[in-house]
């Protein structure tokens, strides 16, 4: 075993407090800034729209997006059913702290959800970086570091 | 219902409810009395459409009162603002299979002004944000944010899973905020909701406002709470001596020592105010919207109004609920609205109209200017560049072009 796999292995497991969905694995969308998939998101390529957002102009198709909060609306319940059936939405989404509309969505659209983590997962986990999420565990775990250092798309 | 008694679309709606309940740990569920709900074609595309039509085949109806949130069309303006036609039709045939589920397609963001008022502790299940933090703060109702497919649900089962805000251990006070600010405009409640929300982004997070030198009007509640949930994601507050649950301030928290205490002054507000720029483009748009107007908002905005026209060059609208905007008409407002050049809505939301992207494109609009701080929050996703100014000066930036800031 080298030393980057050790420390791979090192990385912890984070512990998320609540979950919903199938376990599923992905490049992992790290994000500093709250989510809405109507004030933030092009739903009709998958883009973070919004002027100024922290992953303005990534694309949240098949990521695992970690971000610390959720903010607003109501239309997110179907917003996710929507970008699912277009083919764009991410394989989870891990929230900080979420409301219930993300819940109800996420659900409903059948798209793998977490609230709460035991540890923070900034500085752990880089946009890029491969993660596992496992809703009946309760878990995010480190699979392995993304191969090269992520830059944003323009 | 878990069985298919009811037939599979109650079923699949139970199931939702009670994944979702699972998610939060419910305990059980609480019937509810009224539901609202948003739907319409703009927010939940063609799947979600399919996923109506097919719960309207399997012989879905609402059990409790459920109406509509605001949507994306006014057909009488599909032509004018040259929406999508096939959208228009999807629109119509939305509405025509909610109403084969009894729905109530109502199509207002304000029910709680002009539809249904809930009582002290009353059990609902509303959707739009705005609905909710009203329902919670100003008449001590119980719901959580329901999204769409989960008011729906509850229309069909007549209950939801009991989490978050029908419980009385989230309903206690977080947080403490003074308000030393003057507050005499719509606007000023807003940029309160702004400063308040984007500090604290938590669902779970409840403000407690103390000092209120008046007391408030629905339509400064209304613009507060709408506000804090667009900003904060937050479904409750309190304002003592005000609002139904917080006599005192020690009622208010309910045991909770409050995590942070903070103070909005005149000076704050001004700094909301002063934090939007124009970037050098054209100040050609002025909207109403966001949530739809009172009759009393559009009573304001007949008097501010009257003997002028909007600038040459430049749109004014305004939205508002098919039952305000009738006895706008009847009252002369409307038409003294209209005369001054403005349009006014009927049944949607401004940030939900169908096209809206194309439009500002077609209509070169950059900058939008409004008195609602939501609004000016949850446009951002279509490009817009917002300007939060009070109601007076909207009028006037609406009529000259110019801000006199």
């Amino acid at each position: 075993m080298n030393a980057a796999t050790r420390a791979v292995r090192q990385l912890r497991t984070i512990r998320v407090t609540r979950a919903f969905g199938a376990v599923v694995e992905g490049e992992a969308l790290v994000s500093t800034e709250g989510f809405s998939p109507r004030y933030d998101l092009d739903r009709w390529s998958g883009l973070i729209s919004r002027p100024g957002h922290a992953l303005e102009g990534h694309n949240i198709k098949d990521k695992i997006l970690i971000t610390p909060s959720a903010k607003g609306g109501i239309a997110a319940g179907w917003a996710f059913y929507d970008i699912q059936h277009k083919g764009l939405a991410p394989k989870a989404f891990v929230f900080g702290v979420t409301n219930p509309v993300m819940v109800q969505g996420a659900v409903f659209a059948g798209i793998t959800i977490t609230e709460g983590w035991s540890a923070s997962p900034y500085g752990q986990i880089r946009t890029g970086d491969i993660v596992r999420v496992d809703p009946k565990n309760k878990t995010l775990t480190l699979i392995r570091r993304g191969v090269s250092a992520p830059s944003v798309p323009r | 219902m878990l069985r298919g008694d009811q037939g599979r679309a109650v079923q699949e709606a139970l199931q939702l409810q009670l994944e979702v309940g699972r998610f939060f740990g419910a305990q059980c569920f609480v019937a509810v009395s009224n539901v609202h709900m948003m739907g319409d074609i703009e927010v939940m595309g063609d799947s979600g459409k399919s996923f109506l039509e097919r719960a309207a085949a399997l012989g879905g109806k609402c059990v409790r009162p459920t109406t509509t949130n605001a949507r994306c069309i006014d057909f009488a303006y599909v032509g004018r603002l040259q929406q999508d036609p096939d959208e228009a039709r999807k629109e119509q045939e939305l509405i025509a299979c909610l109403r084969r589920m009894d729905v109530i397609t109502a199509d207002t963001c304000i029910n709680y002004q002009t539809l249904y008022q809930p009582h002290l502790g009353e059990h609902v299940a509303w959707g739009d944000t705005g609905t909710v933090i009203y329902a919670n703060s100003v008449y001590g109702a119980r719901s959580n944010f329901e999204a769409g497919p989960a008011a729906l649900a509850a229309g069909l089962t007549g209950r939801v899973p009991a989490y978050g805000f029908h419980l009385d251990a989230h309903r206690r006070g977080s947080f403490q905020v003074n308000l030393k600010a003057d507050l005499n405009d719509l606007a000023d409640w807003g940029a309160v909701g702004k400063i308040v929300g984007s500090a604290h982004q938590d669902y779970y997070a409840v403000p407690v406002f103390t000092g209120v030198k008046r007391s408030p009007t629905a339509d400064e509640l209304k613009q507060l709470g709408a506000s804090l949930a667009s900003y904060g994601s937050m479904g409750m507050f309190h304002m003592v001596g005000v609002t139904p649950e917080a006599p005192t301030l020690k009622a208010a928290f309910g045991g909770n020592k409050p995590a942070a205490i903070m103070t909005v002054t005149n000076r704050d507000l001004e700094r909301v105010y002063e934090s939007y720029d124009t970037q050098n483009n054209p100040l050609n748009l002025v909207v109403f919207s966001g949530p739809q107007q009172s009759l009393f908002e559009l009573k304001t905005l007949a008097d501010l109004l009257r003997g002028r026209t909007v600038h040459a060059g430049s749109q004014l609208f305004v939205t508002t609920s098919n039952g305000v905007k009738s006895a706008a008409r009847e009252l002369g407002y409307l038409q003294t609205i209209e005369q001054a050049g403005a349009t006014v809505l009927e049944g949607v939301c401004f940030y939900i109209l169908q096209n809206l992207p194309q439009m500002r494109v077609r209509e070169g609009w950059s900058n939008l200017v409004t008195n609602s701080a939501k609004l000016a929050n949850i446009i951002g996703a279509h490009k817009f560049n917002t300007i939060l100014r009070r109601t007076a000066a909207c009028i006037d930036i609406a009529c000259t072009g110019r801000d006199a800031r």
